[in-house]
């Protein structure tokens, strides 16, 4: 392939692969996701490879990252139509390949309600898909992660075209602000006010970065995406190092994901290639280099100033808040992190615009947001809705409700530096502020639901002691503080709890989280905090009590 | 591997104090241990203190200190897998197995470790056996799943 020189070069490429496609061509994408390859969906789409194969051009066979129903996979996915096939087996292959071939339907594979016995054939009519708003994740199906050319095809770096050739970095920056994209790694904070503070910051060589560290236990929609789809990503980090005026970017991601790694390996390799990264993208006088990074498996790597060290290759331990990133970040240079969903928004608010944006949404937070479903939950997966939607929707409509006829007993937002809200909150709104104040912020988007036998005290001790086997341990108040908690809560579940163990744990949250440096010591005690809030009598009763309640 | 890789990718970092973890990373990667030898020639050509070197490598859990077994056995312990029966799970392996979290047992057959959510929850509880997955698993099925790592 030689280098895509400009913008009309593009254009010009992508129409040729547009008009090289038969969209009346069945295609049969199979999830090769992380957890569909638990259920052996390379043997299905090996299989399929292989019968396909004997037909000649007939049919296309497409490899695809995570389409989000994870719970029912292996799943396959066949176009035109849209056709979703669910827990599909190797042997299922030569039916669905002649019915396919037949333009009809394999009745036994479709989705189907398990209380009425009704069926959805196509996409936007399976229960757990139609409730959704997939704007980002919705690629994924049409998408082999390992072609560029599938990514183009659904208009891929249309968005990076249109920065480039008709909008000024501060014309971009200034979509982004009016758009009101709010980070979605946990802070929720602006990325355009971000973007500003390093664009503004007085050094010439500034930085990028993705996070894609996707630490929190539970979540598993950042890794969907990057392994699904790295072009989206690696497109809004362009756009956004434009917008900035940085000359470097670096995707940290996890060093224990063979298939993540090799995805985004190959993007940047064919990007560079194709001329979207390296010296003057697209004719455009922009230069842009991207670099893959590990973490080190701790969780706090993923917090920024921590990262940011990391990828000087020092120890991820995080510095004092004081120090601003966004002026002071690697090298200290100006570097400006954001998480994988934040970026994968940009190239969609570049083309169609922040008041398209800021159409979706509730009033103060805006877009979709993915949410890695899961726990005791009957349909487990990545989804993506409105943020604002009431959480009835995603845990009844979208989940259908609690696993083997269980009553919901509470919903656990924001893995361990998180919280727990009572199934009676259950028509609140997802929204980063509302849910804050309820004390279960959304963090990353792990949302798990909980039924009735789940026993809070243990909940609240297995989350502590995550959190201290991945503080880094450099301040005393979060090692030591948090390592006192879990030995309080350790006792409370063994029924060894003491009178005075609760106000105990209530002044150890207090100070852990007036004195830790970062904030994983200093959130340590969120999850506490809406156990005592919601949960109390429970806590109290295993204090007098001994035995697990529930 | 090759002594040669682990050659290649110390040569790269050489003269660099800055870029040990990189350096770590890298041949933990492709070796997928860091014996003590090659330790020291990282320390040595990157100009740092092998007790750094020492430090590094035996804080992180992306780095481990002894070989590997054969097979590795990773159970998760991530909290949607902790929530549908993990424990279960890694009583079972460590009856089967006689290992404790991070050992290795004597014939070099397993190495057995829990970990991380590795991105799967909703087959979770999860065995991984040298990265493959064995979904929505249960103590009974473990045995048999073993059985197929020689
Ligand atoms: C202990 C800890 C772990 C974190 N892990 C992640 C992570 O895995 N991914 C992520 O995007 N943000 C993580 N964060 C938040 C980051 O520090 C940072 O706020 C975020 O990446 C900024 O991106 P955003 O503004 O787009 O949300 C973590 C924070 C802390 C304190
Ligand atoms: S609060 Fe904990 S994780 Fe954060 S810097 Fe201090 S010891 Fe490390
Ligand atoms: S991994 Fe296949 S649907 Fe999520
Ligand atoms: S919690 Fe086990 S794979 Fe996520």
């Amino acid at each position: 392939m030689p280098k895509l020189q400009s913008a009309a070069e593009l254009e010009k490429y992508r129409a040729e692969i547009l008009a090289r496609r038969d969209p009346a061509k069945p295609c049969i994408a199979v999830c090769v996701g992380a957890a569909c390859d638990g259920m052996d969906s390379a043997a299905v789409a090996a299989a399929f490879v292989a019968e396909g194969g004997k037909l000649g051009d007939k049919i296309e066979v497409r490899t695809t990252g995570c389409h989000g129903y994870c719970e029912k996979g292996p799943n396959v996915v066949v176009t035109p139509g849209d056709i979703c096939y669910f827990e599909v087996q190797p042997t299922d292959v030569p039916e669905i390949i002649a019915a396919t071939l037949k333009g009809e339907v394999v009745e036994r594979l479709v989705y189907k309600d398990p209380n009425t016995g009704a069926k959805a054939v196509h996409m936007n009519e399976v229960p757990f898909y139609k409730h959704q708003t997939r704007l980002l994740i919705g690629d994924n199906p049409k998408i082999d992660p390992m072609r560029i050319d599938d990514y183009l095809a659904v208009g891929g770096y249309a968005a990076l075209v249109k920065a480039l050739t008709e909008m000024t970095p501060e014309q971009v920056l200034d979509e982004v602000k009016k758009a009101n994209l709010r980070g979605r790694g946990g802070g929720g904070f602006p990325a355009g006010s971000k973007w500003e503070t390093t664009r503004n910051a007085p050094e010439k060589t500034k930085y990028v970065i993705v996070n894609g560290h996707e630490g929190e236990s539970a979540a598993f929609m950042d890794r969907a995406m990057l392994t699904g789809n790295p072009h989206k990503i690696l497109e809004g980090l362009i756009i956004g190092a434009y917008a900035i005026g940085a000359q470097k970017g670096f995707m940290y991601t996890r060093h224990d994901m063979p298939l993540l790694e090799k995805h985004v390996r190959n993007a940047l390799a064919q990007a560079k290639e194709y001329g979207l990264l390296g010296q003057n993208i697209l004719g455009s006088g922009f230069d842009f280099e991207c670099e893959l990074h590990f973490d080190v498996g701790i969780f706090v790597s993923g917090e920024s100033s921590a990262l940011m060290r990391s990828i000087e290759g020092n120890a991820p331990e995080p510095r004092p808040k004081y120090i601003r990133t966004s002026v002071n970040g690697i090298w200290d240079k100006p570097s400006n992190l954001n998480n994988v969903e934040t970026w994968a928004n940009v190239p969609q608010i570049i083309s169609k615009g922040a008041e398209w944006f800021t159409s979706i949404g509730s009033e103060k937070s805006k877009g979709t947001k993915l949410i890695s479903l899961s726990g005791n939950v009957v349909n487990s997966g990545v989804v993506e809705v409105p943020m604002g939607t009431p959480l009835r929707t995603l845990v009844f409509d979208i989940g259908g409700g609690v696993r083997d006829g269980k009553i919901l007993k509470a919903i656990h937002f924001g893995g361990a530096m998180g919280g727990s809200i009572p199934a009676d909150l259950i028509d609140s709104p997802l929204d980063f502020d509302g849910m804050s104040k309820l004390g279960a912020p959304i963090g990353a988007g792990g949302l798990l639901l909980m039924d009735e036998d789940t026993d809070m005290v243990e909940v609240a001790r297995y989350l502590m002691d995550f959190l201290v086997n991945e503080s880094c341990g450099k301040c005393v108040p979060c090692r030591e503080g948090m390592q006192q908690m879990l030995h309080l809560l350790t006792n409370i579940t063994r029924g060894e709890g003491k009178p005075g163990d609760l106000e105990r744990l209530e002044d150890l949250i207090e100070v852990t989280g007036v004195a830790s440096l970062c904030a994983l010591g200093k959130t340590s005690g969120d999850p506490l905090k809406s156990m005592f809030r919601y949960f109390k009598p429970e806590y109290e009763s295993r204090i007098s009590g001994g035995s697990a309640g529930k | 591997m090759s002594e040669q890789t682990i050659d290649g990718i110390i040569e790269k970092y050489r003269g660099q104090p800055n870029s040990l973890i990189h350096a770590l990373v890298e041949i933990q990667h492709e070796n997928h241990w860091l014996p003590r030898d090659v330790m020291h020639k990282v320390a040595a050509a990157l100009q740092v203190p092998f007790a750094q070197v020492m430090q590094i490598a035996s804080f992180y859990k992306a780095f481990s200190l002894t070989p590997k077994g054969r097979h590795e056995v990773h159970v998760c312990t991530g909290m949607t897998c902790h929530l549908r029966g993990a424990a279960k799970l890694r009583a079972k392996v460590e009856e089967l197995t006689g290992l404790k979290d991070g050992e290795t047992d004597a014939d070099s057959r397993f190495t057995y470790e829990t970990g991380a959510c590795l991105g799967s929850c909703s087959i979770g509880p999860e065995l991984i056996v040298d990265g493959k997955h064995y979904g929505r698993m249960t103590p009974e099925k473990i045995e048999d799943v073993l059985k197929q790592y020689e």
